[in-house]
């Protein structure tokens, strides 16, 4: 175990976790935003640099601080560390200047985006960057590329976060999709334009931070904020498919299925393509009930979900209704 | 009855006085009140416009009648992103989103544009909060312009064909419609007219 002080909180945790997780067993606000880390794939991380933190000491054997930020996804926790994140303005900056470097050869094409309201990007550049810009050259261009009938792939918009390469990697038998080109000709593409038709290519859609793997089925048909997110269930016949996913209804019509995120964004369990694409029927599913939307985000206006159990509330209540609670208690949120 | 609260007035009818009961004091007191309005009407500044044929000043910064603009070659703005929708406190904001097709590149600006648009005016509060929400600089409340009335209901759901800003003789001609000057200014003629389509 080692003991690390993230932004003046101790924390313990088990040898060999980075940073980033060791702050996410803290929670809340100070936990370092991710644009490439995803916990359920081996190997990603360190790339967008969105993570980086000061450390302040190094270990409690050689309390020098490191000579650089350095990125918390992939830096593992040394007993004695001080990280400071929030508390360091120097962190702060840097963060606007990493912004600055992702969006130089994004198109910023939010109102003709999908991604648009449930974008990691966008969310990301909100809290941490400037609203100008100070780049004149042109952006970036690719051909497009028709990756099949199922994914739409933008490479304009892609920040080269690898995510989805090591999705195709983890989760499939037959790689086709990987990282074409070196630096700033790099892109994400398919040898020889292959379609893409494995029975889970649709979670690279999930996993993409960014707007460049959309789902073509759902492509300009509602905008993400407008629709409403439900938990649903059903019994797939996929062993690897978990079969729990969220629906987004606009009216009584499924818009698009999509695998269940945590508060990180982050997909624990992937779903198959015929959960994703074919099942977009109310018949299908088994509903459970509103998905959790952060307060945050724009797609919680008009977005109600069951109520939570409040002390303070229940204190106020006349007895009766109190009695009726405990006999019929609401469902509590997030599980 | 005595009073509940003890705070009801007691009114008395006084008896009317000589002048009073005489009736005519009374008659010529208020005829000569609206007969001094008659004069001053004819005479100084009238308090009334003739409605349809003038129309009071609008304040510059009235907020009217949506409208949809297109940029300068003609091109529609809008690229039906929704953020006016979800800003619109009324919820009075439609759209259908649909993709750009191939040859359409000279009528709408983005790859995708709004296929049907609405706006419900019973529901509109005029307070431009899609104006300010607009990132293509595409929804406008014009100043000089008001939703008139109707009989139905249905008509104050303005579509596309009521919103969209008519295409200008100049942006025509930067498409490559060469319009004669007769031509060009018989449409001017015709855009100036308030029922132009």
């Amino acid at each position: 175990m080692a003991k690390i002080t993230f932004d003046g909180i101790e924390v313990e945790v088990p040898d060999g976790t980075t940073i980033l997780n060791a702050a996410r067993t803290i929670g809340g606000s100070i936990v370092p935003p991710a644009m490439c880390y995803y916990t359920p794939l081996k190997g990603s991380g360190g790339k967008c640099r969105a993570c980086l933190v000061r450390v302040a000491a190094g270990s409690a054997k050689d309390p020098r601080p490191m000579p650089k930020l350095v990125a918390s996804c992939v830096t593992p926790v040394q007993d004695g560390m001080v990280v400071e994140n929030t508390t360091s303005q120097q962190v702060l900056d840097v963060r606007k200047g990493i912004v600055e470097m992702l969006l130089i050869n994004h198109p910023l094409d939010c109102p003709v985006c999908d991604q648009a309201g449930e974008c990691d990007l966008q969310n990301f550049a909100f809290e941490h960057g400037v609203s100008t810009t100070r780049y004149e050259e042109e952006r970036r261009t690719f051909d497009k590329i028709d990756i099949g009938p199922l994914i739409q792939l933008h490479m304009t918009r892609c920040i080269l976060c690898y995510r989805c390469v090591y999705t195709a990697d983890q989760l499939t038998e037959q790689r086709v999709h990987g990282v074409l080109g070196r630096g700033d000709a790099a892109e994400i593409g398919t040898y020889i334009e292959n379609i893409i038709d494995n029975e889970f290519s649709g979670n690279v859609i999930d996993v993409c931070p960014v707007g460049a793997l959309t789902d073509k089925t759902f492509r300009f048909k509602q905008r993400v904020w407008f629709t409403k997110p439900v938990n649903a269930h059903r019994q797939c016949e996929n062993p690897k498919c978990c079969g729990k996913v969220v629906l987004w209804y606009k009216g009584k019509d499924v818009m698009r299925v999509t695998a269940r995120k945590d508060q990180y964004g982050e997909v624990k369990e992937w779903i198959c393509n015929t959960c994703r694409f074919d099942k977009k029927e109310t018949a299908d599913w088994t509903i459970e009930g509103p998905a959790h939307i952060d307060r945050s985000s724009v797609i919680s206006a008009n977005h109600y979900e069951l109520p939570v159990l409040n002390a303070q509330v229940i204190a106020d209540l006349p007895e009766s209704s109190v009695r009726d609670l405990e006999q019929n208690p609401p469902m509590r949120l997030g599980n | 009855m005595q009073s509940l609260s003890n705070r009801a007035k007691k009114l008395e009818a006084k008896p009317m006085t000589l002048a009073e009961r005489a009736y005519l004091p009374a008659i010529f007191q208020g005829l000569s009140i609206t007969m001094r309005h008659f004069f001053r009407a004819a005479t100084k500044k009238q308090v009334t416009v003739r409605y349809p044929e003038e129309q009071r000043p609008f304040s510059p910064i009235f907020r009217g009648l949506h409208v949809l603009k297109r940029d300068e070659i003609g091109r529609e703005r809008c690229t039906a992103c929704g953020l006016c929708a979800v800003a619109c406190p009324a919820e009075a904001i439609t759209m259908v989103a649909g993709e750009r097709k191939k040859g359409e590149e000279n009528l709408y600006r983005e790859e995708k544009y709004a296929v049907s648009y609405e706006i419900n005016m019973l529901r509109c509060i005029f307070c431009g909060l899609c104006e300010e929400a607009c990132p293509k600089a595409a929804v406008y409340l014009q100043a000089d312009k008001m939703a008139p009335p109707r009989f139905e209901r249905d008509e104050f759901i303005y579509g596309k064909d009521r919103l969209v800003e008519p295409v200008s003789p100049d942006a025509r001609s930067k498409r490559g419609i060469q319009l004669t000057p007769e031509q060009a200014a018989a449409l001017a003629q015709r855009m100036a007219q308030p029922d132009f389509k």
